[in-house]
């Protein structure tokens, strides 16, 4: 038996600290590396947006941090570190009854509104009353008024909600109710997988106005996952952009929109058009996405990118300090990144629209 | 075309098309878009004649194509393709890119042999992108990305040289890194070929960027509620509608999108199809409702002096699109 390890400090400020987390997936072709050394620090209160394609490794790496990745996944090293009110806990090692105290009361997930996040055959008060149960809060006149409370907060009506079915609910009430759900047991940390995707846009817009009016309500921190890069700029003080399983870049949100020095997340920026304003320059990235049993060699990004050089093929760059202490980039080329974008405050279309 | 199109369901009739009448040009780009239930895709079908209108008919060079056969409806189904919304369905898995491309060109006798099959074949696959194309003949949907095979879908669309290609959330599926490529291939397709595009969408940005030099339609509940130049419908809504969406949707830029205006709705329910509210439809919700009016008149659409159609009593009669009258312009 190795002997149990101490649980590092984690600054103050954070209330959880990923540190070099790796997962991969066991397939018969080979270890699929789902996660690559990915380090980031979420602060009390604050929200942090996740960016990145599909196969970008952001739900692996979402659905581990409260340990709920399927059975072929394994962390391979790495740490989650969780900063409590009384003691901080390194979450892969939590297991049995510890690890079911953490989901739900210190760290909820809300997973897209579809259909399947709810038992069908029970209404949404049983659905409450069973997630209330399954963590202790047994007093059935207590789950009620507390589901009550949350579900005004929501917007929704508790009398006639609780008695629906999931599937009498539309898709806007059912993210409302998961949301509701999720804040039962008053956790510190919301993960929320997709909340808008799906959604009408009247719909979306509710959803992100009443996730803004939760977290200035009750404090707690979010971290979304999202292909949407709207929602981020609605909502994160920071973003981290993920490409092949690892971070690319991490930066607060004005910084990643309009001042980004990785090539990926000025590509991504450059392939989502606009409503409002000028439609810039657009364009998709070329090629698709590496095969995650099979990296390229040095920077993951070099063959789909437009400034690589060949010692962007050496070796994969770390995340190298730019512009400010806040900023990092996983790109050796950043400079020449920065000359093209600049820094004044303007989406990346337009300026790169301006320069052509 | 003008059609109606009603769905018998057990809790009642429900008019999924309601009056909808659209007239599309040689080789146009037009967006459909709106919300769910809007409409739009059951417009697409009988756009495509995969659904027959309830009442109303579908012209295709001046006949009504309901009433035509043989040949002559075999030239329509040629000429109007459908290119649907998921690549990972819409393409018979046990079939390689090849055999799926080619079959539609020996039906249509456009070609009589395998030879003449791999070079029409080859330069579909090199048309759409997909190169090269000698490595793609063989492959299986599977081993293709969701972008290549919407890529094949098209090419699919175009192996029969149709005059008008429908496509429904052809890009909602794909990578946001991929869609402006897909979207810039259909553009290319329509000046190559002078094919009438309807991209159907539930997105507005993509709606704005297919059909910048296009028009855009805005359903809602069934209706046709907007119909004009993607600038004027994008840029300055008439309708109150289309204003809210417009307001409502959240912008990759922090700065822009919050600090956007909105619209306040006096409701935030969709109104069931069962049910339908009386005079407009949106009268429930809408921030311009005039009682008297537009809970007892049904709002034809008629056109404002900018050149657009519009659905409203009230921007019809203020002369003025409904961005303004509402004040978030």
């Amino acid at each position: 038996m190795p002997q149990p390890q101490p649980v590092p400090s984690v600054a103050p400020d954070s209330v959880l600290s990923v540190r070099d987390l790796s997962i991969i997936y066991r397939t018969r072709r080979g270890p699929v590396q789902a996660v690559r050394d990915v380090s980031f620090e979420l602060r009390r209160g604050e929200t942090l947006a996740i960016i990145g394609e599909s196969g970008s490794g952001k739900t692996t790496m979402a659905v581990s941090l409260i340990r709920l990745s399927p059975r072929t996944a394994k962390i391979t090293s790495g740490q989650i570190l969780y900063r409590g009110e009384d003691a901080t806990i390194d979450v892969t090692r939590l297991d049995g009854e510890d690890l079911r105290e953490f989901r739900w009361s210190e760290c909820a997930m809300v997973f897209q509104a579809a259909l399947n996040s709810f038992n069908p055959v029970i209404n949404i008060w049983e659905q409450f009353l069973d997630t209330a149960r399954a963590h202790g809060m047994n007093k059935t006149t207590e789950v009620r008024a507390r589901s009550g409370d949350l579900l005004r907060m929501v917007n929704l009506d508790p009398d006639r909600v609780l008695r629906a079915y999931p599937h009498e609910l539309s898709g806007g009430m059912r993210q409302r109710v998961l949301i509701a759900m999720s804040l039962l047991l008053e956790p510190a940390i919301v993960i929320l997988d997709e909340p808008t995707t799906a959604l009408d846009i009247l719909t979306q817009r509710s959803i992100i106005d009443l996730l803004r009016k939760l977290r200035a309500q009750l404090g707690f921190s979010m971290i979304f996952i999202s292909h949407d890069l709207s929602l981020a700029a609605e909502l994160a003080d920071r973003v981290i952009t993920m490409y092949a399983g690892t971070v690319v870049e991490r930066a607060a949100v004005k910084d990643m929109f309009y001042r980004p020095r990785h090539p990926y997340s000025v590509g991504l920026l450059r392939a989502v058009p606009r409503v409002t304003g000028a439609l810039g320059s657009l364009s998709s990235i070329t090629g698709s996405p590496p095969d995650l049993i099979k990296l390229p060699e040095g920077c993951t990004y070099h063959p789909r990118c437009p400034y690589v050089i060949d010692a962007c093929k050496e070796r994969e760059p770390d995340l190298l300090a730019v512009d400010t202490p806040e900023h990092d980039a996983r790109c050796i080329r950043w400079k020449h990144v920065a000359e093209i974008i600049g820094t004044g405050e303007a989406a990346v279309a337009e300026k790169l629209a301006v320069r052509t | 075309m003008n059609v109606t199109r009603a769905f018998k369901t057990p809790g009642g009739v429900i008019k999924a098309v309601d009056g909808v009448s659209l007239a599309l040009g040689q080789s146009e780009a037009i967006c459909l878009v709106g919300e769910s239930g809007c409409g739009k895709t059951t417009t697409g079908r009988m756009l495509a004649g995969l659904l027959r209108p309830t009442s109303g008919q579908l012209l295709f060079e001046s006949k009504d194509v309901w009433t035509t056969k043989g040949k002559e409806l075999a030239r329509f189904r040629r000429s109007v393709q459908l290119v649907h919304q998921d690549p990972y369905a819409s393409l018979n898995p046990i079939r390689t890119v090849y055999q799926t491309l080619s079959a539609p060109l020996f039906r249509h006798k456009k070609v009589s042999d395998r030879r003449g099959a791999i070079g029409a074949v080859t330069e579909l696959l090199q048309r759409v992108g997909l190169t090269p194309p000698a490595d793609f003949l063989i492959k299986y949907p599977h081993q293709l990305s969701g972008g290549q095979r919407q890529r094949v879908s098209i090419a699919r669309a175009l192996s029969v040289d149709p005059r008008v290609i429908v496509a429904d959330e052809a890009v909602s599926m794909v990578d946001v890194s991929i869609r402006i490529s897909l979207l810039n291939l259909l553009l290319a397709l329509r000046d190559e070929f002078r094919v009438t595009i309807v991209l159907i969408t539930h997105d507005l940005a993509v709606a704005r960027y297919f059909a910048r030099r296009g028009r855009i339609g805005v359903m809602y509940l069934g209706r046709v509620v907007e119909l004009g130049t993607s600038e004027l419908v994008v840029g300055d809504p008439a309708h109150p509608y289309s204003a809210a969406l417009v307001a409502a949707i959240p912008e990759a830029d922090p700065t822009l999108t919050r600090s956007k205006e909105r619209v306040e709705l006096r409701s935030a329910e969709v109104p069931s199809l069962l049910r339908l509210p009386s005079g407009c439809t949106f009268h429930p919700r809408c921030p311009l409702f005039e009682e008297g009016l537009c809970d007892v008149r049904v709002p034809e659409l008629l056109g404002i002096p900018d050149g657009r159609e519009v659905a409203c009593h009230v921007a019809v009669r203020e002369r003025a699109p409904a961005a303004e009258l509402i004040g978030v312009r």
